[in-house]
């Protein structure tokens, strides 16, 4: 199996300070010499966090727009979606293990499982913030269902829609280091091979907790480039 | 005036300016309610006319207008726009020739002034640099600076300046007909005067057929050329200029509603300007004064008017100044109050009490003497028949 002869390879802990090393200790010359072990882990958690958000957000999205003209679905799905975020996620990764096996799939789908309730809420919530003179004159000036909903409720939603993106997108990079349990590597691989010898949990675990900053930096950046309205006040 | 401005005429958006409404036994009732909240309205509003529809609370005048542009489906009854049923029109169509304000403007805050007001435009297709152009002149229209405010947010405006790019917006596409809910509602009260009359003067211009809804009977009285008075339940208890209103309140609810001093809000539609004053015995200094004394006979007035070389007044004359030859400069009071031609006759009224005066000189715009009002004048204009008393766009000042 790949990920025995993996394991065996990380856990060869040649070159660097060799006492440090053999004290498992924090060893800043290993961590230089050897930080391209993490490079695949590293690609790999934000392959893993990029597609959960992604079909996460479409899904969501999906079930926002519906729920937006049926109200009555907004508690259900809700519901639903918050069932699916408070399940234990390693239950989750052994429930799907017989059904979807070892790999992307099943961490993907618990991944995305637990993105939904962030951003379907945060995306309705943007919808019902939209005041309701802007639907009233919008409409009033002959304005469609559908021409209001993208040209007005959905730009106007946009700094909630993104601030749940970024929430969610944090709180699956976290997540995501616990997708070895369903085979899918990541970050979280590195750290649980080797948990003993602070150099490489250090290291690991860094690089997930930048990961989820830059996340949080680069979605930001977005949300201020696409609201440029949000920031316009009387000067 | 049918003016056609050089925009309307291209494009396949052309049409009137100006459009009839008709309400035919319009009703509303809600879902789950028994009685009506609008009930068998019917009224006609002549093209180019602004209809104030007036009433407390509850009454129905903010669902009767938003029957029109059907955003409230009519239950029963009809409303015609240029003879044409709105029933038989797809809501979204219909909306984009319809103008519509609201109190609350409803601009929208992702969106430029420009992008806001080119709305309705770029819903009905028509080229870039024609919406443009219109909204240029829209932001001109509604006394806004294009340049400085074109690529401005809604955030970034006053609240006055919100209102104007709301009416340029709902002006947008030249609709023949604008609805306007409480349009100058949530503005202060010398910014909502300005407002009006701003909007008056532009009402002049446009000739749109508006119909304007409020509970200000106030602003019902100096906006509508006519007022559909309406009272709880929907039901219209009376429709009729606003003079005619204020002279004959066809019951106790209209009275009331239009309040005691209805009297003295008939004297806000008029302006001096539009009723006979008496004449003026003006004198010089030096003036004969037998000629003098001959003018006084020929006028209302018993004292001489003593101006200077301009016109402008100087004073009433004492009987001194008439014992000699020649007239000499002997005041026995000075002229005041002075009213001037555009002042409304309420207006002018106070100032000669205020100055416990019976009558005082009107002076035209460069300032001379055009005449004297006195208090027996304005009792007579009381008197004039309602259909005399100019209304809405009409009765501003013809340079205003």
């Amino acid at each position: 199996m790949l990920d025995l002869i993996a394991q065996v390879q990380i856990q060869d802990r040649s070159s660097g300070d060799a006492s440090c090393v053999a004290d498992n200790g924090f060893c800043p010359s290993w961590i230089v010499d050897n930080l391209n072990r993490y490079t695949d882990p590293l690609l790999q958690h934000v392959y893993l966090t990029i597609v959960s958000l992604a079909i996460g957000f479409a899904i969501s999205f999906g079930l926002a727009l519906i729920a937006h003209r049926r109200r009555w679905l907004v508690a259900p799905i809700t519901q639903i979606t918050g069932v699916l975020y408070t399940l234990p996620s390693i239950a989750v990764f052994f429930l799907l293990l017989p059904i979807t096996g070892r790999g992307n799939t099943t961490a993907i789908i618990a991944l995305v499982a637990y993105s939904l309730l962030i951003i379907f809420r945060n995306i309705i919530a943007g919808l019902d913030n939209v005041p309701a003179e802007t639907k009233d004159a919008g409409r009033g000036m002959g304005l469609t269902d559908r021409q209001l909903l993208w040209r007005v409720e959905l730009p106007l939603a946009l700094p909630e829609i993104l601030a749940g993106l970024r929430i969610a997108a944090t709180t699956t990079v976290g997540l995501a280091t616990l997708a070895f349990f369903a085979g899918a590597g990541g970050l979280g691989e590195r750290i649980f091979e080797d948990i003993v010898f602070k150099s490489n949990v250090v290291t690991a675990g860094a690089l997930a907790v930048l990961l989820a900053a830059a996340f949080d930096v680069v979605i930001l950046i977005v949300q201020r480039a696409v609201t440029p309205w949000a920031r316009a006040r009387a000067s | 005036m049918n003016r056609s401005e050089p925009a309307q005429e291209q494009g396949p958006s052309a049409r009137p300016a100006a459009a009839t409404l008709e309400f035919r036994e319009a009703t509303k009732i809600y879902p789950g309610q028994d009685d009506p909240a609008v009930d068998a309205l019917s009224l006609t509003v002549p093209a180019g006319e602004i209809c104030v529809l007036v009433g407390p609370s509850g009454c129905g005048k903010t669902t009767a207008m938003r029957m029109v542009n059907r955003m409230i489906d009519i239950t029963s009854g009809d409303i015609l726009l240029d003879g044409r049923s709105v029933r038989e029109r797809r809501p979204a169509e219909l909306r984009r020739e319809i103008g519509y304000a609201i109190q609350q403007i409803g601009l929208f805050p992702h969106l430029t002034v420009a992008d806001n007001i080119a709305t309705v435009p770029r819903l009905l297709g028509w080229p870039k640099d024609r919406t443009r152009a219109r909204v240029d002149q829209l932001l001109e229209l509604v006394s806004l600076d294009p340049a400085d405010t074109r690529d401005r947010y809604p955030a970034q405006l006053s609240g006055g300046q919100r209102q104007r790019v709301g009416v340029a917006r709902a002006l947008a596409a030249d609709p023949p007909l604008m609805l306007m809910d409480e349009p100058f509602g949530a503005i202060d009260p010398i910014n909502r005067e300005r407002l009006q009359n701003e909007f008056l003067r532009l009402q002049k211009e446009i000739r749109k057929t508006v119909v304007f809804v409020t509970h200000d009977i106030d602003e019902a009285i100096k906006m509508g050329d006519r007022i559909a008075v309406l009272q709880r339940g929907g039901k219209l208890a009376q429709y009729a200029p606003p003079a005619e209103l204020l002279m004959y309140p066809n019951g106790r609810f209209v009275e009331d509603f239009v309040g005691a001093d209805r009297a003295l809000k008939r004297l806000a539609l008029q302006r001096v300007r539009d009723i006979d004053l008496w004449k003026a015995p003006l004198v010089r200094v030096g003036e004969p004064v037998a000629d003098a004394r001959r003018k006084v006979q020929d006028s209302d007035v018993p004292y001489p008017l003593l101006v200077d070389a301009d016109g402008r007044p100087l004073g009433w004359l004492s009987e001194r100044a008439l014992t000699g030859e020649r007239v000499t400069e002997d005041l026995r009071s000075k002229a005041e109050p002075a009213v001037e031609l555009d002042d409304v006759l309420r207006d002018a009224l106070s100032d000669l009490l205020a100055n416990e005066a019976q009558y005082g000189p009107v002076l035209d715009a460069r300032g001379a003497v055009a005449g004297v009002l006195s208090l027996e004048i304005i009792g007579h204009a009381l008197q004039e028949p309602p259909e005399q008393v100019r209304s809405g766009a009409d009765a501003l000042a013809a340079d205003g």
